[in-house]
């Protein structure tokens, strides 16, 4: 018997007065948590119907109003018009390349850290660690100054390089407590059978963490798709730029065609809300084992 | 087994890719950065030597004392913003049915770029089309501010959309903290006949505490590093009203090419962002941890 149900059989006649009461309380939970979610939702409707508009039914018609002709050619034209399709495949491609980079050498780092013997193996989780509270501005300069002399000014390498060091210390911590949390008989095992450390790594250790290594690469795909200001910074051509920067571009040529600004901006947010879809509960998990990263 | 899970070889092979990557992106950049802090430098020429006289401009430089008071204002914003953030979150945790749908929905805009977070709070914000100054003068306000545009108004609009968009975030965390409360003390308190303000007030929130703590520092500290949507929504106007410090760095570094100034900004704000973090975790520190378990 639950204390709410012997509290209220306990009180007898007065009950059904308190079952009310509650229930009123209850509504009124219900309204604030059902408001918050039209506040965090209703940006994004209204994106999603100026999108679907033209600059005449976007100002004359109240803001609310259902688009009643969708205009989805406010898509076609800026998909191909603007370099969109440019800037998504780059941004595609770049996101994976650096996802996969990160979770492959976090993995190598966090298996000699966790399971194998040497002295500075406590130094160098220290120097991982430690990295997490630095911002990215501050090595902004030297960073360009460097790619800059290295000729990667302009090379999506630049990217790639700066996504998986600044991704790395929290997909290190990410994984630590899976790695720390494996039993010592899998080792134990493998090397009484003779295994060498590879292959104890790629084929047992590394297919043990599926699970923890989807979490990580999820909060690094998010990452990586919203980055902004190294693409900004260290890549000037179109060929080589990401939708972040590619829209903030396009919108800045075409500040007075609303239409499609809200298809630009719904083709960039699209991927991850169809990801968020059908992985929430994977990414929920991802956020709030990233929350660490300020 | 010690041999083979001492083999300096592969122990090579697995850790310098990562660690020659984070010495390179990471700390030779902010080793360079304290340097070119020191010198006079255009990015183009090579650096020349001038001791802190960039430390000792940017200490007389009113516009980077504003755009640090700026930060200071966004993080003290974000801070407040906690408790908003956990009063929600104490609703949702209240045994609420679809507490994991609402969870959900509310953390969306957390996965949205603050590209386009900026672009469509710009629309939001517009003077005449916006949807806040039509709703407003729908209601009979005839003439709303141009809120990017009002110099006195500029930092809390900013404000609105990052309130907006890290909601999901702290709720999302301030939700599994309070979950992780058994829920046999909340029922022993309810016996004793507490109400649910009470049990709030007295039970729940001081064994959230430490969680609370630690989402203070990322507040916080998060604030001093805000950039993207400040660069995107007003890029520091009107008149350095919403400049920050990060900001403020990229302005001198790469739109006025002063290098040396930047690094010398870029410096500072590293310097704070640790601080900050030092001192939050000093103040929050509890000497007696509460064991609930």
């Amino acid at each position: 018997m639950t204390s709410e149900t012997a509290s209220q059989l306990s009180r007898g006649a007065e009950g059904f007065g308190i079952i009310k009461a509650w229930r009123l309380g209850y509504a009124l939970l219900y309204a604030i948590l059902i408001a918050v979610a039209i506040l965090q939702l209703f940006p994004l409707v209204w994106l999603l119907f100026f999108s679907l508009k033209n600059n005449q039914e976007v100002f004359q018609l109240p803001p609310l109003s259902l688009p009643m002709n969708p205009r989805w050619e406010n898509y076609s034209k800026v998909w191909s018009a603007g370099n969109i399709d440019v800037y998504f495949l780059n941004s595609v491609w770049i996101t994976l390349a650096a996802t996969a980079l990160t979770v492959v050498i976090a993995s190598l780092v966090t298996f000699a850290i966790t399971r194998m013997r040497w002295k500075l193996s406590s130094l160098v989780l220290g120097l991982f660690m430690v990295a997490m509270m630095i911002p990215v501005h501050s090595t902004l300069i030297p960073l360009f100054s460097m790619f800059n002399k290295a000729s990667l000014i302009d090379n999506p390498i630049s990217l790639i390089l700066t996504y998986v060091a600044f991704n790395m210390p929290i997909t290190i911590m990410i994984l630590l407590g899976f790695y720390y949390a494996l039993p010592k008989e899998v080792e134990e095992a493998s090397v009484i059978d003779g295994c060498s450390v590879n292959r104890m790594f790629f084929r047992i250790v590394l297919p043990m963490t599926n699970s923890v290594l989807a979490t990580t690469a999820i909060i690094n795909i998010i990452y990586n798709w919203n980055e902004f200001i190294f693409v900004n910074t260290f890549i000037s051509s179109d060929h080589y730029k990401t939708l972040t920067v590619g829209v903030q571009n396009f919108i800045g040529q075409y500040t007075t065609d609303w239409g499609a600004i809200g298809a630009t901006l719904m083709i960039s947010i699209l991927p991850i809300l169809v990801a968020f879809l059908f992985l929430s509960d994977r990414i929920v998990e991802g956020i709030a084992a990233g929350s660490v990263k300020g | 087994m010690n041999t083979v899970m001492s083999n300096k070889k592969v122990i090579a092979l697995y850790v310098l890719p990562a660690l020659v990557l984070i010495l390179a992106i990471v700390y030779i950049p902010i080793i360079l950065t304290g340097y070119y802090g020191l010198t006079k430098w255009n990015g183009i020429g090579s650096p020349v030597f001038i001791g802190f006289d960039n430390y000792g401009a940017l200490l007389r430089d009113s516009m980077f004392w504003s755009s640090a008071w700026h930060s200071l204002l966004l993080a003290l914003f974000s801070g407040i913003s906690l408790v908003l953030y956990l009063a929600i979150a104490m609703v949702l945790a209240s045994r609420i049915k679809g507490a994991n749908l609402f969870r959900k929905i509310y953390l969306i805009p957390m996965l949205l770029s603050s590209v386009a977070i900026a672009q469509l709070w710009l629309r939001i914000y517009h003077p005449t089309n916006g949807i806040l100054n039509s709703v407003l003068s729908s209601i009979g306000i005839d003439n709303p501010p141009a809120w990017l545009a009002e110099p006195k108004l500029v930092l809390l609009a900013i404000f609105v959309p990052i309130l907006w968009q890290y909601a999901g975030f702290y709720i999302l965390i301030y939700y599994a903290a309070l979950k992780n409360i058994p829920a046999s003390l909340e029922e022993a308190a309810k016996i004793d006949g507490a109400n649910a303000l009470q049990i709030a007030w007295k039970i729940k929130l001081p064994l959230a505490m430490e969680v609370v703590k630690v989402t203070i520092v990322l507040a916080v500290v998060g604030s001093l590093k805000y950039f993207d949507l400040i660069y995107v929504m007003t890029s520091g106007g009107p008149n350095g009203a919403s400049e920050v410090m990060a900001s403020y760095m990229y302005k001198e570094a790469f739109k006025a090419y002063d290098f040396g100034y930047g690094s010398a900004t870029g410096f500072f704000l590293l310097v704070i962002c640790l601080i900050a973090t030092w001192i939050i975790r000093k103040l929050t520190a509890s000497k007696d941890t509460i064991q609930y378990s």
